[in-house]
């Protein structure tokens, strides 16, 4: 929403200058978005007539335009607009000026040929947003003369400001002038407006039937007559424009300058065109058709409001726009306006199914102000009256629905200084609520019974008052104070064991990474993973339509992105979660709430690539993870699983359950990602891991008798995971072995295909003796045993 | 003394002075060992002539006898002195031999990387929990009655345009009774459950909460835009905390995170889960001040969704985004930097 500061100043008398009113206006939660001066001074720019426009020889989009600048004589200029033609004015930019933006203006050649000048659209001359083609001046103003002084500009400044959802009333130049008014203490006015009334009674020439209450909550419908549709003077053009509007003709642009400044969006008909001067309110008909203002012809749903005349045609969408059939043009001599107060909801509803969004829709859907309708239509016959002479005919039709009325709320003051830390007194809290129209009489020694105005739709309870207050007040005149918190502040075991994770994966040199987690469809697929990923209803692009199940694709997708930017082998790691349906929902509130989710199958999981690696590097870190995070024990149980070498994969098992897979990514996966190294792969269920009781240390005395070592190189063949031989070999030794390290694994033809030498270390150590040589060979010899017996293996020599 | 003794003498003062000058010639500490068995060995000279003393007079025993003694002494000596000269050579030569450019070590480990916005993350979760708060998550995938109904914002309220959100394809779950699931736009969810739970448990309140965690925009990926980010929110609920507390928590953040120098401001916004609401901004060292985020007292509406009594209790809550702290704070150009785990980026941080 825009506004102007002398625009304001018609409401308020506002101190301070457009700095002062620009914090003020921060202050109050209408935010300042942009701020700018318009209305000159503009030395320099001069009014001026186009004598002739031709082609440029040499350029297709450059116009030759001889301007006279008042002295009589031909003055060629450039210009990159076509929209003007022999005989309009416009605003010429003399050789000399400096423009608003900073820009000098030279005589230079365009191509070959001199332009003496500029001419100027109206945002060079920072009058409004229009950069369509320049500004052509209207008529009548003499040539030659500084353009601020034939338009009568004003210099003022703009204020762009971010109204938010709950302040509908500041969608209008008087409801911003109404809150600065409050806030620095001054009188606040809206005139009350005072049209010339002449002619017949309107209510001879139409009626108007509300035959959905709902829908309409009131209903106004005035007549003008004496309408001769023309441009509209500079000084209401140039606020137009200010506020980012164009301008179109008298009655349109009065229509749309009633709207920025009162808040009540209204709507003009010719009333020639109005069969009857009949108008009936109500749904649409299914399939019922109506072209728009705009020119484009919809289909209506049941559920859109509509306005239609005596045939019963629809002639506007009620709230958003209305039709073209009753449009004003040229001929129009008397006008039906249309002042209404439109069900909030239906109009949201309407706007968003056609995607049709009006200065109007957004007023009429936060909710405008059922108490404006006639003052409003007065104020537009005012204004009309005061420009084009028209008069507004006695007679009105105002018809009631189901509008909103005042409520009044019970505030008590000790509510409002215990939300706001504040000591004020229940004649404080009067005050500061009186002047934006909320009015508070005291009910009872501490409390207020305040009425809400019909202006606020947004306010309906006591802590809306509140936040009113502290509006007024000021936020930044609050105390600032600390509360204590009871409990200790720390991570939790679980949060303090992902960091854990995290500080391994740190020290294994790996870096972080964090994919979006959506897929395109076939993602999964192509990592060999079955296609089980739920799917998003309004995804922006097919790319970005499946949630993942697995942190593979994400992961793969960043070493390949690598490995085309000249890094290969890069280790990377995610923290992130997955989503399957799992189980099922979960929606009951009660049962979510306990359970910490909604989807059964969202969980949190560990992803690692280490491209240009081998399995065996994965299941090291996986070691490193585990020992860090100090969870256990871990287990591997070699399978085939899905998308990855089938003869490089283990299920992990961590504390007796499956908590993720190591291995290496299969090739023909890779293959079809485009990766030409290697990726050993760890995938860990975070949830799990992190759910583990931390290990917690019994310490033991270190031994002060010496330990014996001894070597034991087995044969076993391929299919004898080492992990069941080194189990072996920790049941047979007993508690004596301190130590048990595989330290040479070999094939060798001599040792025969399929098998394969496993060389353990076995160190032993008693706490309380020096083990005897008789001791370790006893050991040593059941360990060979259990180890032969139970893997059919054989000892090497 | 007999000529025989004197004799003996002399040859003895010979054998030292030659054997001096071998040993201080040996050329290794093997020749050493051959020289000390040839001159001090039971068969060397010097032991043949100990054995020959019981030959002598009385005299002439005392005095090859004290001339031995002298002997082997010095030529003890002598070899004691070249074992240490060659064992100092040897060592100075294997130390010259070892020497190392340590600097072509330099450079060479390879440390990992945290990505830029879990660093920004954990520090944030640390100076909230030095002001004596918790940190609580949820899950990404909502309910429409966590992500918005309880936070005051029933079916069709106007301010839900204010997040696009994203929706699960209904047509995959069974039994959800009409409910929307959504990817949470915000983790204001997170207050809801902790409320929830701590009635439910009869754990709380008071709460003193902090719930960071991924949320999701249906948003075009852009210099300015994610469709998923990352945000941090502050839930506090007590017995009669103001919005002056809120002020205040927010100023001791402000110094705690951004420096001591730096203050907090706050501007009236709207947010339907908290009324009053704010804007809250921070001061920045050139004088300007940057928004960093959105807080309020939560809505007595909220409060009564998460089965709490709003005339017993108070709360408020802030919230920002953890992105956006990290692109300002690292000068970070394009937020698509974040998502595109390129490791040439990530290893600035």
């Amino acid at each position: 929403m825009r506004v102007t500061l002398n625009w304001l100043r018609e409401f308020a008398p506002l101190r301070g200058d457009a700095d002062e009113v620009g914090a003020l206006l921060d202050d109050l939660g209408l935010a300042v978005e942009e701020r700018w001066d318009v209305g000159g001074p503009l030395p320099g720019v001069v009014v001026a007539e186009v004598l002739e426009v031709r082609a440029h020889p040499d350029a297709d989009r450059i116009r030759l335009v001889d301007v006279d600048a008042g002295d009589g004589r031909a003055l060629q200029v450039a210009c990159g607009a076509s929209n003007m033609a022999a005989g309009d004015l416009v605003a010429l930019a003399t050789v000399g000026t400096t423009m608003p933006d900073g820009m000098e203006i030279a005589a230079r050649r365009m191509r070959g040929e001199m332009s003496n000048g500029m001419l100027c659209s109206s945002r060079e001359l920072r009058l409004g947003d229009d950069h369509g083609g320049i500004l052509i001046l209207p008529a009548g103003l003499e040539t030659g003369a500084a353009l601020t002084d034939a338009l009568g500009l004003v210099p003022d400044t703009v204020f762009d400001l971010d109204v938010l959802p709950n302040r509908p009333d500041a969608l209008s130049v008087a409801g911003v002038a109404r809150d600065l008014a409050a806030r620095q203490g001054v009188p606040f006015t809206v005139p009350e407006p005072a049209p010339e009334v002449a002619g017949p009674d309107a209510l001879a020439a139409m009626s108007v039937e509300v035959l959905d209450p709902v829908l309409c909550g009131r209903f106004v419908a005035r007549v003008l007559s004496g309408v001769q549709v023309g441009p509209s003077p500079w000084w209401l053009a140039q606020r137009l424009l200010a506020a980012g509007m164009r301008p179109i003709n008298n009655v349109v642009d009065v229509s749309n300058y009633v709207m920025l400044e009162l808040g009540q969006p209204n709507h003009t008909y010719d009333l020639d065109l109005l069969p009857g001067g009949r108008l009936r309110v109500r749904r649409a008909h299914p399939g019922e058709r109506l072209v728009t203002l705009d020119g484009v012809e919809r289909e209506l749903r049941a559920e859109d409001g509509v306005i239609a005349d005596a045939d019963d045609r629809a002639v506007g969408l009620a709230g958003v726009m209305g039709g073209a059939s009753t449009e004003i043009s040229a001929t129009t001599t008397e006008v039906l306006l249309e002042l209404a107060w439109w069900d909030p909801m239906s109009v949201a509803l309407t706007s968003a199914a056609h995607n049709l969004h009006s200065e109007a829709s957004l007023r009429f859907k936060r909710g405008t102000d059922p108490d404006l309708p006639p003052v409003a239509a007065a104020r537009v016959a005012e204004v009309l009256g005061s420009i084009a002479g028209t008069r507004l005919r006695p007679g009105a039709v105002d018809v009631e629905g189901d509008r909103p009325w005042p409520v009044t709320v019970g505030v008590r003051t000790a509510r409002v200084n215990a939300v706001l830390g504040t000591e004020l007194s229940r004649d404080d809290i009067a005050s500061l609520l009186d002047p934006i129209g909320f009015r508070a009489v005291a009910d009872g020694p501490d409390d207020l019974a305040v009425t809400i105005p019909t202006f606020r739709p947004d306010a309906s309870g006591e802590i809306d008052v509140v936040e009113e207050v502290s509006r007024l007040h000021g936020l930044s005149r609050l105390r600032k104070s600390v509360p204590t918190s009871p409990h200790v502040g720390r991570l939790s075991a679980e949060q303090r064991s992902r960091r854990s994770v995290r500080r391994a994966l740190l020290a294994a040199g790996l870096d972080e990474a964090m994919p979006m987690p959506f897929l395109a469809p076939g993602d999964l697929e192509r990592c060999g993973l079955p296609p089980t990923g739920l799917v998003l209803a309004n995804p922006l692009a097919t790319e970005e339509s499946v949630l993942r199940t697995s942190l593979l694709p994400g992961l793969l997708g960043a070493v390949r992105h690598n490995a085309n930017h000249r890094r290969a082998g890069v280790g990377l790691y995610e923290l992130g979660r997955v989503f399957e349906a799992g189980e099922g929902v979960v929606v009951d509130v009660a049962a979510s709430a306990a359970a910490g989710r909604v989807l059964d199958g969202e969980r949190e999981q560990l992803g690692v690539v280490l491209a240009g690696r081998e399995a065996p590097a994965a299941v090291e870190l996986l070691d490193q993870v585990v020992a860090i995070a100090g969870v256990g024990p871990v287990a591997l149980r070699p399978e085939v699983l899905a998308g990855l070498h089938p003869g490089r994969g283990a299920v992990v098992e961590l504390a007796g359950a499956d908590a993720g897979q190591v291995g290496e990514v299969h090739p023909d996966v890779l293959a079809a990602w485009g990766i030409e190294e290697r990726v050993a792969w760890l995938q860990l269920e975070l949830s799990h891991l992190l759910a583990l009781p931390p290990r917690v240390v019994r310490a033991r005395t270190v031994s002060r008798f010496p330990s014996t070592d001894i070597d034991l190189a087995f044969v076993v063949g391929d299919l004898v995971p080492a992990a069941a031989v080194r189990a072996t070999i920790l049941s047979a030794a007993g508690d004596l072995l301190r130590r048990l390290d595989l330290f040479d694994v070999f094939r060798s033809d001599a040792l025969g295909a399929g098998r394969r030498s496993l060389a353990f270390r076995l160190r032993f150590q008693a706490e309380d003796r020096t083990l005897t040589d008789a001791e370790v060979s006893e050991l040593r010899a059941s360990v060979i045993d259990e180890v032969t017996v139970t893997h059919g293996a054989e000892l090497r020599a | 003394m007999s000529a025989d003794a004197v004799e003996l003498v002399a040859e003895i003062e010979e054998l030292v002075s030659g054997g001096t000058q071998a040993l201080a010639g040996a050329a290794d500490l093997d020749a050493l060992a051959a020289l000390d068995a040839d001159l001090l060995g039971r068969r060397s000279r010097l032991g043949l002539l100990k054995a020959s003393l019981r030959d002598l007079d009385d005299d002439g025993r005392r005095a090859v006898g004290a001339a031995l003694h002298e002997a082997r002494r010095s030529l003890e000596e002598a070899s004691a002195t070249r074992r240490e000269d060659l064992r100092s050579a040897a060592s100075a030569a294997r130390l010259a031999a070892e020497a190392l450019d340590l600097t072509e070590a330099s450079g060479r480990a390879r440390v990992g990387h945290a990505h830029p916005i879990t660093r920004t993350w954990e520090e944030l979760e640390d100076v909230f929990v030095g002001m004596g708060f918790t940190v609580a998550s949820g899950p990404e995938v909502e309910t429409d009655w966590f992500n918005f109904e309880a936070l005051n914002l029933p079916p069709s309220h106007p301010a839900r345009s204010m997040w696009d959100t994203l929706y699960l394809d209904a047509g995959q779950f069974e039994g959800v009774g009409g409910e929307q699931l959504l990817l949470r736009t915000h983790t204001s969810p997170v207050q809801v459950r902790t409320m929830l739970r701590a009635v439910e448990e009869g754990s709380g309140p008071p709460i003193y909460v902090v719930c960071p965690g991924r949320v999701y925009r249906r948003d075009t990926a852009d210099a300015t835009h994610l469709p998923v980010f990352h945000q941090i929110e502050l839930l506090v609920v007590d017995r009669s905390v103001s919005m002056a507390d809120l002020a205040g928590t927010i100023e001791t953040f402000t110094k705690a995170y951004f420096g001591r120098e730096l203050t907090s401001r706050l501007r009236p916004s709207y947010f339907p889960f908290t009324e009053p609401s704010a804007e809250v901004d921070i001061s920045q060292p050139d004088g300007t001040w940057l928004e960093v985020g959105g807080c309020g007292m939560v809505h007595p509406n909220v409060l009564r969704a998460c089965g709490l009594d709003p005339e017993e209790w108070s709360g408020f809550a802030f919230g920002f985004g953890i992105d956006r702290l990290t692109k300002i704070r690292h000068q970070v150009e394009d937020l698509r930097e974040f998502v595109t785990n390129d490791v040439r980026f990530l290893e600035q941080f």
